[in-house]
């Protein structure tokens, strides 16, 4: 069953990959992510899904009891490859919490462009966070807060119902929430689409500037050409982006040394940790009111200090990966920051390489690009003959 | 314009460097992990020796009911009269009326044997996996009913929900070909 699913996967990986860069046609890549939808989300579950899988593959690499299955090693690389080639056809058509997201866009507004480059920051705080409680085995961050996952259940928890359907209504005005400010394997997805191979391209040849292509874009995917953007012809210019990129390594160390400051806040949510907590608390006070969990360890009869030592392990291993937590986030800001400055050599409207996620909505909005595929038509159109 | 075509064959050297690069840790990640992968998939079970029947089973769980359910390890049973997992702390009397029950479902089928031996049956569509019968036959009988997760229904999410708030930290994760940790009477010993 398992093997079928990856087969699967990397079927529709491949088709969306043909439709977004060679056939070109939203139709199609809509029924696809239809698909995607039905197959991964409500007859398998939601579950295991790629972006999931991140957690899994984390655990295994910090944790030697733990072992990921080969199907969930094949779902977290085989979007990654395929995204380092044809850019992120898996976000438009395969991802069964981008097609249920992509359905309901019915009035997207316009974010200003600044606001869109400040919360694309947000999915790699959530990466780096994840990976971090996913290492030191203290909780799986991204199941907590899937929001979709109970619709594919048809099932769950009150909390996680009013978050999907939050995410949905919001969902109807600022297209696809999740992807755009929360998904942590979107944020591995647009490095990799920086520098992808190939990417969805809008018009065949030369651009005219009639700009409908950004309006097609319910993302706010598609950039202006370079004359816009900030050049680096002049002598301040070229100070700012130097000075940008010193302060690099002050972010890194500052957010670094916050990150470990998180480690005690964070540690709590280890289970581990929150019972010997609950232990030492009512050794010191016999007086607290013992929690089924401390009754429970009560009864093993392990001694209190392994259970301790036990704890503060943890905690050491949250210092350790709270600085390398803050010091991502850090490196991920400075590059950010300092990309703002550096010249694009845009030289036409296109999709941005990184925030694109080829669901094809702009396609047949490029005047060029209904001339270049009419030109297809007539040419694989049947030629009449006189008999 | 002659400038751009330098910097163009500039960007396009930098791009496959950068993509022969990630394309290079994806592999070494890749078989990195073969090493630590396994062929088989891995599903959620309670272990029965650290669980601490509070209940969290029948209300945690992400399916309604829950996909844990008790099941009867016939070899420990003892057949009892009194079964402590069947009637409440103080019956009435000892038969099969609600008020005695226990259970708050009434998924335990009580079958007379030869007196004074009953046998005890878990009605499995009726059992929401609350562990009120496994608390009471672990504190006073032999411990032959347990919880399990039944693995036609667990959807076997990544992240247990019952396995976070489980105070005993008895769910773990097991083999799929050996998906069930039951009791049995070496167990017991």
């Amino acid at each position: 069953m398992e093997y079928v699913d990856v087969a699967v996967l990397l079927g529709a990986l491949s088709a969306a990959s043909y439709l977004s860069l060679v056939k070109r046609r939203r139709s199609h890549l809509l029924v696809l992510s239809l698909f995607s939808l039905l197959y991964f989300g409500f007859y398998r579950k939601g579950c295991i899904c790629p972006v999931g899988s991140i957690q899994d593959v984390v655990l295994a690499l910090g944790n030697q009891g733990y072992s990921v299955p080969v199907t969930v090693l094949a779902f977290f690389f085989l979007p990654l490859i395929f995204t380092l080639f044809f850019a992120r056809g898996f976000c438009a058509a395969v991802c069964p919490l981008g097609a249920i997201q992509d359905v309901v866009v019915v009035k997207p507004v316009k974010v200003p462009h600044w606001l869109e480059q400040g919360l694309s920051i947000i999915p790699f705080v959530y990466l780096g966070l994840a990976v971090l409680l996913a290492a030191t085995g203290s909780a799986f961050l991204i199941c907590q807060f899937d929001p979709f996952v109970a619709f594919f259940r048809r099932s769950g928890s009150a909390g996680m119902l009013v978050l999907g359907i939050a995410f949905l209504l919001v969902g109807t005005f600022f297209g696809r929430p999740y992807c755009r400010v929360f998904c942590p394997y979107g944020a591995i997805l647009r490095v990799l689409s920086f520098f992808s191979k190939w990417n969805v391209t809008l018009t065949p040849n030369d651009c005219l500037r009639c700009e409908i292509c950004d309006v097609a874009c319910p993302y706010g995917a598609i950039r202006e050409p370079a004359e816009a953007e900030p050049s680096l012809s002049t002598r301040p210019a070229r100070v700012r982006l130097a000075l940008l990129i010193l302060l690099i390594p002050l972010l890194i160390g500052g957010l670094g040394w916050l990150g470990s400051r998180l480690s005690v806040p964070l540690s709590k949510l280890h289970k581990v940790v929150s019972l010997a907590e609950q232990v030492a608390l009512e050794d010191a006070n016999p007086a607290t009111p013992p929690t089924d969990a401390s009754k429970a360890f009560r009864q093993t009869g392990r001694p209190v200090n392994a259970l301790l030592a036990d704890a503060l392990r943890i905690r050491q291993q949250l210092v350790t990966g709270g600085w390398l937590f803050g010091g991502f986030v850090g490196l991920v800001m400075g590059i950010k920051l300092a990309s703002l400055f550096v010249p694009k050599n845009r030289t036409v409207w296109e999709p941005d390489e990184a925030a694109c996620l080829s669901c094809g909505r702009c396609f047949t909005y490029c005047p060029k690009e209904l001339v270049r595929a009419k030109k297809v038509q007539r040419k694989n159109a049947i030629p009449l003959k006189p008999v | 314009m002659p400038e751009t075509v330098p910097n163009n064959h500039r960007r396009q050297f930098f791009g496959a460097g950068i993509r022969g690069a990630f394309l290079f840790v994806l592999g070494a990640a890749t078989s990195l992990f073969a090493r630590y992968t396994q062929k088989e998939k891995m599903v959620w079970q309670i272990d029965p020796s650290k669980c601490v029947q509070c209940t969290n089973c029948a209300t945690k769980c992400v399916l309604q009911p829950s996909a844990v359910k008790c099941v009867q390890a016939y070899p420990m049973c003892g057949y009892c009269k009194l079964c402590t997992g069947y009637f409440e702390p103080q019956p009435n009397r000892l038969n099969t009326a609600a008020e005695n029950q226990l259970c708050p479902t009434g998924a335990i089928i009580r079958t007379a044997l030869e007196y004074p031996y009953y046998e005890y049956t878990i009605e499995e569509s009726l059992c929401i996996g609350c562990a009120k019968c496994v608390k009471g036959c672990t504190l006073f009988g032999n411990g032959s009913f347990f919880l399990q997760v039944r693995h036609d229904r667990c959807v076997n999410c990544n992240d247990c929900s019952i396995a976070l708030a489980c105070p005993g930290h008895a769910f773990k994760r097991v083999p799929a070909s050996q998906p069930y940790l039951l009791k049995n009477r070496e167990h017991q010993a």
